[in-house]
């Protein structure tokens, strides 16, 4: 299968049927999907009536948009009409919303086709994709490894070769982690450039949906298409953006990079900081100023994100309560069937969170936890704003690791915590991130590198990329 | 000071009320979903209503404005507000989180004049989106006997505001007068409907005794389910005298929630300080700080119309009484009748008694005023009687004819006294005990014969003129 950027073409020119597409991602996933399982569900009869009115329109002259007849994959927290979408939860089972998230519509007016909807680490808590209800994903690379997660299902999605762009939702790293991992490119935009509305909500104030592609021009196509103001969400930036696809190309001479020290040394493998050596090199070789530079409150950054985000999920997720949809275990009274379709409806992550989460809420603590880490969350944008007064775009390894073995870390919550180190800063500064595969560890799994930019900087962020990619070992 | 229970003497109450009012939107606070009262069960509903999934708020910005409007007409300060997730389960809240304001809300520092003048403060007024219905089936329909319960989400996500009133109010009738008062505010300004029978508006109570001269506040306790204003002044009435019971035996008042139960006339215990919920309330993240510009407030402070207490001070001031003493009047929108018919010329106090007893009718505020000010004048000029004039006014609100002409017709004049005097000199011959009895003292018979009088003219005397022929035949 080709890039998302080439099938649009030749399906607007008529060249090639978007038929033929869709039936080839279908016959890619009925070849190796019972290996991965990126999916929780595959919509093949759905895919290929979608492509059968791509032609038609085609057909009678009508161009179907920039994605036209393009395979996409969507997160499995992502609303989509009259489709289950599960949040990879027991308590969601069998649902179907009755509507469309903003994403999915964008999707299908700019003429994508849903192929499926992907596996993911139960309402995206998790960076391996081990805690879904319905069982982990395999890492394409390497089936013995894990695909990072929480997006686990959308990169193997995309880096099986099921479908060329796949949307995930990044709320400390959950897009650019499996991204790294599965050696593809995967970036969390600036909060509010993409529309929540119809993502299932996991930290209101962290999650952001974001692209996942196998190329940096990919990526930028798909975010100008889910990307810009949206009514239904009061947190969607109201400014529209120039088209990231159009700058790709403009390289980053001139422009100033930090690679950050904290997120540089300790507790990142060799190979991974060899590598990121390298794309700081390869970023200076395209004539950009690299230097070290020092955020010191993103050393605080994952602290801060363990109380902001458990505390937002414990009343995100008090929804799940049996009486309107999903799952229901009947008891005796109102409050024992709460308690009884949450304690069956729920994993043990989803469970840990809504616990520390509600604790950190709770009056006589909320003060020491949640408004702590509230206020470490102003210092780490006040610290991330002083780089930029000097840098244009920060550098940093995006996972510390390559990817690790299938149930190695499921019983340790603080070792498999500690996989968001470098990422879940720019959640909590609200700016956008992005990772670019850039060469393999010793183990020969691939690495990514992280782009840091400020609020609204993606046009720099990509450009960058593209220049990383080009440069790629 | 309410002195309706004896045994609050010493003691002093004070109240402070909680008061949520249904916003009048076409929409709800944060969906599309109308906002309507009736309707078939889960017809007014949409995502958001419902809490679905990825579904998100989307503020509604009449809600905003009927919400400053109140703040404004209560002289709040309207300032940046912050709107925050008040958790809780409960199967009619369809995200078991409420969407409220609570560090940082809309409209702050506010008062209310009651008619008696005394101003009660206004702590805050915020925005909160209201809960569905739960309706339970079997038992005696209290939630742990059910069989089942239904759920009706048509009114969750309907805007409310909640007026938190300071603990200023001293007397069950000040409570009253309270939430009279705020009703009307409510409804001139068109922010609400006002109905507490259809629970668009709902009073919650905090009462707390002291013996007075105590400075310090009494433990509080909480009344709900306060559903009309006589539930209000009998549960006020009950619970001071409860308190009061407790602290003269010794006891002491525990502070805790407590439920009015209209049949039985009391309250009893719901939950303890305790038991009570921690609502775990943060910064709702789907939402951004609602920060309304100088010039959107000035132009919502510029379309208020006047307020009952303004209303209430200019008649008072027209008619030269006290603003007590046309609260009524204000009440029943006849203010302007009045001081347009006092403009007219009409005379003050006849013009305030008429409106007062004699206009309580449908109808009444479309009474031109300058037919009413011809009315009274021809009263005060003699041509009619009291009651001739009552019945005259009574007919002009029906037909709108005017006074002359329906005077006119009913054959109405003012009696000769001459023709008077000879009434009364007859029914002085014919009642010789009566009269002597009146002329001891017992002045109760002056009434029996003003009311012979009166049968015998068909109502025409005029009342004040037979009194004065009496006295002058007693003492003559």
């Amino acid at each position: 299968m080709s890039d998302a950027r080439s099938i649009a073409e030749a399906v607007r020119s008529g060249e090639t049927a978007a038929s033929e597409v869709v039936d080839s991602s279908l016959a890619v996933i009925a070849e190796r999907e019972g290996e991965i399982h990126a999916f929780n569900i595959v919509l093949a009869d759905e895919a290929r009536a979608a492509a059968e009115a791509i032609d038609r329109r085609v057909a009678a002259g009508e161009d179907p948009g920039p994605l036209a007849g393009v395979p996409v994959a969507l997160k499995d927290n992502i609303c989509t009409r009259g489709i289950p979408t599960t949040c990879s939860s027991r308590i969601l089972e069998g649902w179907c919303p009755p509507y469309d998230a903003t994403v999915a519509t964008r999707l299908a007016e700019a003429g994508a086709v849903l192929v499926g909807k992907t596996n993911m680490d139960e309402f995206a808590m998790g960076s391996s994709t081990e805690n879904s209800a319905f069982g982990p994903t395999c890492n394409p690379r390497d089936t013995t490894k894990v695909p990072g997660g929480s997006s686990g299902g959308s990169a193997a999605a995309v880096a099986a070769g099921f479908t060329p762009l796949a949307l995930g939702s990044d709320t400390g790293g959950s897009i650019r982690q499996p991204a790294a991992l599965c050696g593809v490119v995967g970036a969390k935009p600036t909060y509010g450039f993409v529309s929540r509305y119809g993502l299932i909500a996991f930290a209101s104030s962290l999650d952001q949906i974001g692209p996942l592609a196998t190329s940096v021009a990919d990526a930028a196509l798909l975010l100008d298409v889910v990307g810009g103001h949206d009514a239904a969400d009061s947190t969607s930036i109201p400014e529209a953006h120039a088209s990231l696809a159009g700058v790709l190309g403009e390289g980053v001479s001139g422009l100033r990079v930090g690679v950050i020290d904290e997120l540089s040394g300790e507790g990142v493998a060799p190979d991974v900081l060899h590598r990121t050596g390298e794309a700081a090199e390869a970023l200076s070789a395209a004539g950009a100023k690299v230097e070290e530079v020092s955020v010191p409150a993103t050393t605080y950054g994952l602290s801060a994100y363990y109380l902001i985000a458990p505390a937002e999920a414990s009343s995100n997720l008090a929804r799940y309560d049996g009486v309107r949809y999903g799952l229901r275990v009947d008891a005796a009274s109102t409050p024992e069937m709460n308690e009884a379709t949450r304690t069956a409806g729920f994993g043990d992550e989803v469970k840990r969170r809504i616990m520390l989460g509600t604790y950190a809420l709770s009056a006589g603590y909320y003060d020491a936890y949640y408004g702590k880490a509230q206020k470490v969350r102003t210092l780490i944008i006040r610290d991330f704003a002083t780089a930029y007064e000097s840098y244009d775009l920060l550098l940093s390894p995006t996972s510390p690791t390559t990817a690790f073995a299938l149930a190695e870390k499921t019983d340790d919550p603080l070792t498999m915590y500690m996989n968001d180190v470098c990422t879940i800063p720019s959640n909590l500064a609200g700016q956008p991130a992005i990772s670019v595969p850039f060469g393999t560890g010793d183990d020969g799994l691939p690495v990514g590198v992280q782009v840091l930019a400020p609020a609204l900087g993606e046009a720099a962020m990509f450009r960058a990329a593209a220049v990383l990619e080009e440069a790629a070992p | 000071m309410s002195d309706s229970a004896t045994s609050l003497e010493g003691w002093e109450v004070v109240v402070g009320l909680e008061v949520h009012a249904e916003l009048a939107t076409r929409t709800k606070l944060f969906s599309g979903s109308l906002n309507q009262f009736g309707g078939e069960p889960n017809t007014n509903i949409d995502p958001v209503s419902l809490g679905l999934p990825g579904s998100l708020p989307v503020l509604n910005r009449q809600a905003v404005e009927l919400a400053m409007r109140v703040g404004l007409a209560l002289h709040c300060t309207v300032q940046p507000s912050v709107f925050a997730r008040k958790n809780y389960f409960y199967p009619d809240m369809p995200k078991d989180y409420q969407i409220s304001q609570y560090e940082e809300p809309i409209n702050v520092d506010g008062w209310l004049e009651l008619p008696s003048g005394r101003r009660i403060g206004i702590e805050r007024a915020h925005l909160e989106e209201d809960t569905g219905k739960t309706t339970h089936v079997g038992g005696s329909g209290r939630i742990h006997e059910a069989g089942y319960s239904l759920v009706d989400y048509n009114r969750a996500g309907v805007p409310l505001i909640e007026i938190v009133g300071r603990p200023d109010i001293r007397s069950a009738d000040e409570a009253r007068a309270y939430v009279s008062e705020l009703r009307a505010i409510l409804v001139a300004i068109g922010a609400s409907d006002g109905k507490m029978e259809e629970g668009s508006l709902r009073v919650d109570c905090n009462v707390s005794v002291r013996r007075r001269g105590d400075t310090d506040y009494g433990t509080r306790c909480e009344i709900k389910n306060v559903n009309s204003l006589r539930s209000l002044g009998r549960a006020l009435d009950y619970e001071a005298a409860r308190q009061v019971d407790l602290l003269e035996s010794g006891e002491k008042v525990t502070q805790e929630t407590r439920h009015w139960n209209e049949e039985e006339g009391r309250t009893h215990s719901l939950r303890s300080k305790e038991e009570a919920f921690d609502y775990r309330y943060f910064p709702e993240p789907d939402l951004v700080t609602l920060d309304p510009d100088s010039a959107w407030i000035d132009a919502v402070r510029e379309s208020l119309p006047a307020l009952p207490a303004e209303r209430r001070h200019a008649l008072a001031e027209r008619a030269g009484v006290e603003p007590a003493e046309v609260a009524v009047i204000v009440e029943r929108g006849l203010d302007a009748l009045c001081i347009d018919a006092i403009g007219a010329g009409a005379d003050p106090a006849r013009v305030i008694t008429h409106a007062e007893h004699n206009l309580a009718v449908e109808g009444a505020a479309g009474l031109d005023a300058a037919a009413f000010a011809a009315l009274v004048g021809m009263e005060t000029g003699g041509e009619l009687t009291a009651t001739q004039a009552k019945q005259v006014l009574a007919e002009m609100v029906d037909t709108g004819a005017d006074p002359k002409s329906i005077a006119d017709a009913r054959g109405f004049e003012a009696m000769d006294t001459g023709e008077l005097e000879a009434i009364v000199d007859g029914l002085i011959a014919d009642n010789p005990d009566q009269w002597h009895k009146l002329c001891e003292g017992d002045q109760k018979l002056t009434g029996f014969f003003v009311g012979q009088v009166m049968k015998a003219t068909q109502g025409q005397a005029d009342g004040k003129v037979v009194n004065r022929l009496l006295q002058q035949k007693k003492d003559g």
